[in-house]
C-alpha cells in the first residue's frame, strides 16, 4: 500500500529527493594540509589556505579524489574521467574565500543506483543523480556574545561528498531507508564515518506533493536535517503543510526551510531569504581533474564486499531470511562478528543470538559491536554448547549473562557452575518418578485427559534438577510414565 | 545603455560593495560604456569552439593525504581586526 | 663609486662581487641611498633598508666563504608590493590591505631570497594590479624618471610601475613584476627596461596577491636581456603549492641565450597594424624587423585574425576572475574593516572604502558577466574567443619561432591624461593582452626613443616554455638597438 496523504480533496502523493553531504574520511583537507579531526580548539586546524590569505592557492588531496571515486563505484555509478571544480560565489563569514570550491557542471561521479532494504524485507531501487566533491564551510557561533558572531574555520575546507538522489522516493519510510543504506555503504567503504550527531552526514530533503498522475509540483528544500528520525518526521510535516496550503487555495513557493523538531514544524530560513546568484565558473586556480580508466579499475578491484553482495551471500550461504540478512549486513563489523559466530555452527541459531540477545545487550549498555564484552569466538562457543546438548537454550541465556559480566569463557562457566545438562536417563527417570509420586492429584488430572498439566510437570522436574535436565528427555519420560 | 540603475544596484549588492544611490547613474553609465565596447565580441563566430578551460596543458599535481599544515592559530589570526580568543568575529548574524 | 654601483647590470654586479671589487653591503648602501634620494618618484610603498643590509651582510659572508648561492647572491632587488613578504607589509597598493603584514613569504620571493637576492623594499603599483599607468594606487601615482621639458610628469606604465621606475631610476638593479595583461611589459617599455612575462605556469603564483588567476604571471624587470635570464632562473620553478605550475626542470636560461639567431623565423602578425598606432611606433617595428633580418633571421608574415577581439575578451575574463578572487577582502580575517552593527553593512562599507574606483568598477563588471542570465553571453563567449586566440597562436607558431610586435601603441603619457575614459586606458594593453590570454611567454626590449625622447619597446612573443628563444632573439634586438639612453632625471648618458 503506497504512502499517501489524505486531504479534503483526496489522496496526495509525496515526492522526495535527498541531498546527502558526507564528510570524506581523510587525514587532511580537500585543498590544504590542515587536519580534519573533530572537536579541536578553534582555528587550530586552519592553514593559511583555509583562511583565504592573499595569494593562497588550493592543491587537491589525492585521497579525497580516491574516496569520491570509490563511493561512486559503491553506488554503481558512472565515474567521469574528466571533471571540473567551479567556484560557487557568495558572502558568508564562515566562507573565507567568498566562494566555495565545488563541482557543478561536471561532477566526478554521474548517475548510479542504490537498492533500499525496506523493513518488511522487500527492496526498491533509487536513482543517484550525481556525486561531487566540495569544501565544507567553517562554523559560526551565534550564542557566545551579545553583539558578535564568532568564527571558527577548523571545518573550512574539509572535503565533503554531496550525493544527490533522483526524486524517486515516495514515503518517509523510503527516505529513512535511503539514509540508512547510504550510511551503510559509506561506512563499508570507509569513505565517511556516517556520524550524524557530529555532522559527518547531513541531509537536505526536497519535498513536494502531487495528485496521482501529475507532473512535479514546486518543491521545498529542508536544510541540514541531522538524524534519520528527523528526516522522516520533517517529510511528513512538510508534506502535510503543502497539502493544506494547496487545499486552502494557496500555493507552495520554492524556498529553503528549516525543520524544528521541538515545535514539530518546518519554517523558512531567514538567512537564505535573499535570492542567490552564485555566479558559478570554473576555478582558474585548479586545472580540470583528469583520471585514467586504469586508476578507476584499480580502485574498483580493491573495493570491499559491499552490503548488497554480502546480504545475497548470507542468504544463500546461511539460509537467512531477507530481514535477518539485511540486519546482519547493516554494519560491516556486525556482519564480520556474525560470520565468526556462525563458522561451523548452526547459522540460524547464530543469527538469532547475534540479532537478539547480543544486540539487546549492546543496546542496553550503549555499546557498539566492536565494544562487545562477549567476543564472537565466545558467543560461537556458547552456541556450540547448545548444539551439542551440553546446555539447554535456557541455561545458555544465564551463561551468556555471566559471560557479559565476567568476560569469561562459556565452557568454564558451565563447568564451574555445574550447568551441564543431565542426559542420564536414570537420573531424569528418578526425578520424574519423584515428582509424579508427590503430586497424585495432578497426575490424575492428566490421566483423566487434561494434558494441560504437562507444562506444570515439566516445570517441577526442571526445578528439581536445577534446570539441567534435558527438556526433550523430560518430556518423553513424563509422557511414558503418566500415560503408562 | 547596457546596464540600467536597477542592474547596477543588484550587482553591487551581489559584490557587497556599497554604491550610494546618488552614484548609481554615473556608475551605470561608466559600466555601460565598457559593456557596449565589449559587445563587439558578439560578432565573433564561436559556434564550433569549446571554451578555454585551462591555459596550461597539464595534469595538476595532487597532494598526498598528510597533515602538513595548520596548528598555527597565531599566524592565522595575526592580522584580524577583531578577535576574541582564537575566534574571528563579525557583527551578530541572525540565522 | 656609489653612483657607479647603481648603474651595474646583474651580470656586472655578480662579476664584481665574485672578484671582490665591492661588497654586497656596499652595493646595498648605494641603492638604499638612491632609493632615499628619489622618494619623489613614489616608487616604493615600503622601504626595507634594514632587511637589505642584513641580507647583504649574509651575502658577503657567503661570498667570503666562496659559497655564493647563485648569480643573484647579493643583488639588490625591488619587490612589487603584490608579493607577500613575511613580516613586511604587503598592500597591493590598496587601502584594503594597508597595514597587512603577511606571516608567510611568496614562493617567488622565497626563491629569490634562497638565491641570495637582497630585498630593498616593496614597490608601488596599480591597486591589485588593475591598471596600465600606476595611477590607481591608493598610495598615489608613481612618476616615470623619463620626463620631457614640459613640466608634466609621465606615468611609468602599470601595473608594475613602481618596479619599473625603481629599476629605471637606478634605485634597484632589478625588480619583480607581475603581468596579467601586460603589467610587466608595458611599464618596461615606458621606462626603457627589459620586462619578461614567462609562460603561464613557469613561476609559482603562491603568495602573490591574485588579480586574475588564469593570467597572472610573475617575471623579471631588468636593464638587460641577460639580466632577465639570470633573474628568471631564480624566480621560476615547480612549486607543489600551486596546481598550475609545470613540473619540469628549468633550462639554464643564461646559457640558452648563447648562439646566433640565424635561420630563425620571426613572425610578423599583420593584424597588429592597428588604427591609431603612432607612425614612430610603426617605424620602430619595421626597424626591429630589419635588425633581426640583419642578424640572420627570416621575417615571415603570420595572421592572428582575432587580435582585435583580445582586449574585449580580456576585459571579461580578468574582471570575472578578479570579482571572485577579491571576495576574500571582507574585513573578517585581515585588512580594512569598517565597523557596522549589521554584517551586510560591514561587508558593503568595508569593500566600498577599501577598494579604489577602478577596482570597484572591475569587480562590478566581473560580477555582472558571471551573473545569472549573462554568464553564457559574456563569460563563456569570452572563453571561446580566448580558445580561438590560443589556437591562432599555435597555428602561427607552426610558421614562426617567435613573433615580433610593438609593446605599446604609444609612449608614456602624462599623469592625468587618458583618465576620463576607462576604455581609452585599456588600449594600452592592446599588443600585450593576446599573449597573456594564450599563456605565452613574451618580453619587451627597449628599442629606441620617441622623437621627443621617451623610451619605446619592441615586443617578442614565444612558444610555450620557450623563454630561451625569446631571450636569444631579445638579445639580438638589444644589441642592434644599442639602447644606452638614461632617464632625463639621471642626466644624459
Ligand atoms: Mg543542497
Ligand atoms: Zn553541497
Amino acid at each position: 500500500m503506497a504512502y499517501s496523504i489524505q486531504g479534503k480533496t483526496g489522496a496526495w502523493e509525496v515526492v522526495i529527493g535527498l541531498e546527502v553531504h558526507a564528510q570524506v574520511v581523510s587525514k587532511s583537507k580537500l585543498f590544504s594540509g590542515a587536519a580534519t579531526e573533530f572537536g579541536a580548539e578553534p582555528n587550530t586546524q586552519v592553514s593559511l589556505v583555509d583562511a583565504a590569505m592573499p595569494g593562497m592557492l588550493p592543491v587537491i588531496n589525492a585521497r579525497c579524489v580516491e574516496q569520491a571515486v570509490r563511493t561512486g563505484l559503491g553506488l554503481n555509478a558512472k565515474i567521469n574521467l574528466t571533471s571540473t571544480f567551479e567556484r560557487k560565489n557568495y558572502f558568508y563569514p564562515d566562507l573565507p574565500f567568498g566562494y566555495q570550491i565545488s563541482q557543478y557542471l561536471h561532477p566526478v561521479v554521474g548517475e548510479g543506483v542504490m537498492t533500499l532494504d525496506m523493513p518488511d524485507g522487500t527492496t526498491r531501487d533509487v536513482g543517484i543523480e550525481r556525486l561531487h566533491l566540495e569544501q565544507d564551510a567553517g562554523k559560526s557561533l551565534h550564542d557566545q556574545d551579545p553583539n558578535r558572531t564568532f568564527i571558527d574555520l577548523n571545518r573550512a575546507g574539509v572535503a565533503l561528498m554531496e550525493i544527490v538522489s533522483k526524486p524517486d522516493l515516495r514515503s518517509p519510510e523510503e527516505a529513512g531507508a535511503y539514509v540508512r543504506k547510504m550510511r551503510t555503504i559509506l561506512r563499508y567503504l570507509d569513505t565517511c564515518d556516517g556520524n550524524m550527531e557530529q555532522g559527518s552526514l547531513r541531509c537536505d530533503v526536497n519535498v513536494s506533493v502531487r495528485k496521482a498522475g501529475e507532473g512535479l509540483r514546486t518543491r521545498c528544500e529542508i536544510k541540514n536535517v541531522n538524524s534519520v528520525r528527523f528526516v522522516m518526521q520533517a517529510i511528513e510535516i512538510e508534506a502535510e503543510r503543502q497539502v493544506e496550503l494547496y487545499e486552502s487555495g494557496g500555493s507552495v513557493i520554492q524556498e529553503t526551510r528549516l525543520y524544528d523538531p521541538d515545535r514539530g514544524e518546518t519554517r523558512p530560513m531567514r538567512s537564505k531569504e535573499e535570492a542567490h546568484d552564485y555566479r558559478y565558473f570554473p576555478d582558474p586556480d585548479l586545472l580540470p581533474l583528469a583520471l585514467d580508466q586504469a586508476y578507476v579499475d584499480r580502485l574498483r578491484a580493491a573495493l570491499p564486499e559491499l552490503p548488497d553482495a554480502k546480504k545475497a551471500r548470507f542468504r544463500v550461504l546461511y539460509g537467512l531470511s531477507p530481514a535477518d540478512a539485511t540486519q546482519l549486513t547493516a554494519e560491516r563489523e556486525l556482519a564480520a562478528y556474525f560470520e565468526t559466530v556462525a563458522e561451523g555452527r548452526d547459522a540460524k541459531i547464530a543469527a538469532n543470538w547475534t540479532l537478539q540477545e547480543l544486540t539487546a545487550m549492546l543496546n542496553k549498555r550503549g555499546l557498539t559491536i566492536t565494544e562487545s564484552p562477549v567476543s564472537a569466538q565466545q558467543l560461537g562457543a556458547l552456541i556450540g554448547l547448545i548444539s551439542d546438548n551440553t546446555i539447554s537454550g535456557r541455561i545458555a541465556k544465564d551463561v551468556f549473562e555471566e559471560m557479559v559480566e565476567t568476560g569469561g569463557d562459556p565452557v568454564k562457566i558451565v563447568d564451574a557452575k555445574g550447568l551441564r545438562q543431565i542426559t542420564d536417563t536414570g537420573a531424569i527417570e528418578a526425578a520424574v518418578d519423584k515428582v509424579i509420586a508427590e503430586n497424585p492429584a495432578q497426575a490424575e488430572q492428566y490421566r483423566s485427559g487434561d494434558q494441560k498439566v504437562t507444562g506444570w510437570f515439566v516445570g517441577q522436574i526442571m526445578k528439581a534438577t536445577g534446570g539441567k535436565a534435558n527438556p526433550k528427555m523430560v518430556n518423553e519420560l513424563l509422557k511414558k510414565k503418566l500415560g503408562g | 545603455m547596457a546596464l540600467d540603475i536597477a542592474t547596477v544596484r543588484r550587482i553591487a549588492r551581489l559584490a557587497r560593495i556599497r554604491v550610494p544611490e546618488e552614484e548609481l547613474p554615473v556608475m551605470a553609465e561608466e559600466l555601460s560604456r565598457i559593456m557596449d565596447w565589449i559587445e563587439q565580441l558578439n560578432a565573433v563566430d564561436t559556434s564550433n569552439v569549446a571554451p578555454m578551460t585551462s591555459v596550461a596543458d597539464m595534469r595538476p599535481h595532487q597532494r598526498e593525504d598528510a597533515v602538513t599544515d595548520g596548528g598555527v592559530p597565531e599566524k592565522v589570526l595575526a592580522n584580524a581586526t577583531d578577535r576574541v580568543g582564537n575566534f574571528f568575529t563579525v557583527p551578530k548574524v541572525v540565522e | 663609486m656609489s653612483d657607479a654601483l647603481t648603474h651595474l647590470t646583474i651580470a656586472e654586479a655578480r662579476d664584481g662581487l665574485a672578484a671582490k671589487k665591492f661588497s654586497a653591503v656596499e652595493l646595498a648602501h648605494a641603492h638604499i641611498a638612491a632609493m632615499e634620494a628619489m622618494r619623489d618618484l613614489n616608487a616604493f610603498v615600503t622601504e626595507t633598508p634594514e632587511i637589505a643590509l642584513e641580507r647583504a651582510g649574509q651575502s658577503d659572508a657567503r661570498h667570503g666563504a666562496g659559497s655564493a648561492a647563485s648569480a643573484m647572491d647579493g643583488i639588490p632587488v625591488a619587490v612589487k608590493d603584490l608579493f607577500c613578504t613575511e613580516g613586511v607589509q604587503t598592500t597591493a597598493s590598496s587601502h584594503m590591505l594597508e597595514g597587512f603584514v603577511p606571516t608567510y613569504e611568496s614562493t617567488v620571493t622565497a626563491n629569490l631570497r634562497k638565491a641570495g637576492a637582497v630585498m630593498l623594499g616593496k614597490t608601488n603599483m596599480d591597486e591589485f594590479a588593475m591598471g596600465s599607468a600606476n595611477i590607481t594606487s591608493y598610495f598615489g601615482p608613481v612618476k616615470n624618471p623619463w620626463r620631457l621639458n614640459d613640466g608634466k610628469d609621465r606615468v611609468p606604465g602599470g601595473s608594475s610601475g613602481g618596479s619599473a621606475a625603481a629599476v629605471a631610476a637606478r634605485m634597484a638593479i632589478c625588480a619583480t613584476g607581475s603581468d596579467t595583461g601586460g603589467s610587466i611589459r608595458q611599464p618596461a617599455a615606458f621606462c626603457g627596461l627589459v620586462g619578461l612575462k614567462p609562460t603561464y605556469g613557469r613561476c609559482s603564483r603562491w603568495g602573490m596577491v591574485a588579480f586574475a588567476s588564469s593570467l597572472d604571471q610573475a617575471g623579471p624587470m631588468t636593464r638587460s636581456v641577460r639580466d632577465a635570464a639570470i633573474m628568471l632562473q631564480s624566480m621560476a620553478g615547480f612549486d607543489p603549492k600551486d596546481s598550475t605550475v609545470v613540473n619540469e626542470p628549468l633550462p639554464n636560461f643564461e646559457a640558452a641565450m648563447a648562439g646566433s639567431i640565424k635561420g630563425l623565423k620571426v613572425g610578423i602578425p599583420i593584424e597588429y597594424r592597428i588604427d591609431g598606432m603612432s607612425s614612430e611606433i610603426e617605424k620602430l617595428w619595421q626597424t626591429g624587423i630589419d635588425w633581426l633580418k640583419d642578424a640572420g633571421a627570416e621575417p615571415v608574415e603570420v595572421t592572428l585574425p582575432h587580435t582585435k577581439d583580445a582586449l574585449a575578451t580580456y576585459y571579461i575574463v580578468a574582471p570575472a576572475e578578479a570579482s571572485s578572487n577579491l571576495a576574500r577582502y571582507d574585513g573578517v580575517r585581515y585588512g580594512l574593516r569598517v565597523s557596522a552593527d549589521d554584517l551586510t553593512d560591514m561587508y558593503e562599507q568595508t569593500r566600498a572604502a577599501g577598494f579604489g574606483r577602478e577596482v570597484r568598477r572591475r569587480i562590478l563588471i566581473g560580477t555582472y558577466v558571471l551573473s545569472a542570465g549573462y554568464y553564457d553571453a559574456y563569460y563563456v563567449k569570452a572563453q571561446k574567443v580566448r580558445a580561438l586566440i590560443a589556437q591562432e597562436f599555435a597555428e602561427a607558431f607552426k610558421k614562426a619561432d617567435v613573433l615580433l610586435t610593438p609593446t605599446a601603441p604609444f609612449p608614456a603619457f602624462a599623469i592625468g591624461e587618458k583618465m576620463d575614459d576607462p576604455v581609452q586606458m585599456y588600449i594600452n594593453d592592446v599588443f600585450t593582452v593576446p599573449a597573456s590570454l594564450a599563456g605565452l611567454p613574451a618580453m619587451s626590449v627597449p628599442a629606441g626613443l620617441s622623437a621627443d625622447g621617451l623610451p619605446l619597446g619592441l615586443h617578442l612573443i614565444g612558444k610555450p616554455f620557450d623563454e630561451a628563444t625569446l631571450l636569444r632573439v631579445g638579445q639580438a634586438v638589444e644589441q642592434a638597438a644599442n639602447f644606452t639612453a638614461l632617464p632625463q632625471l639621471l642626466g644624459k648618458a
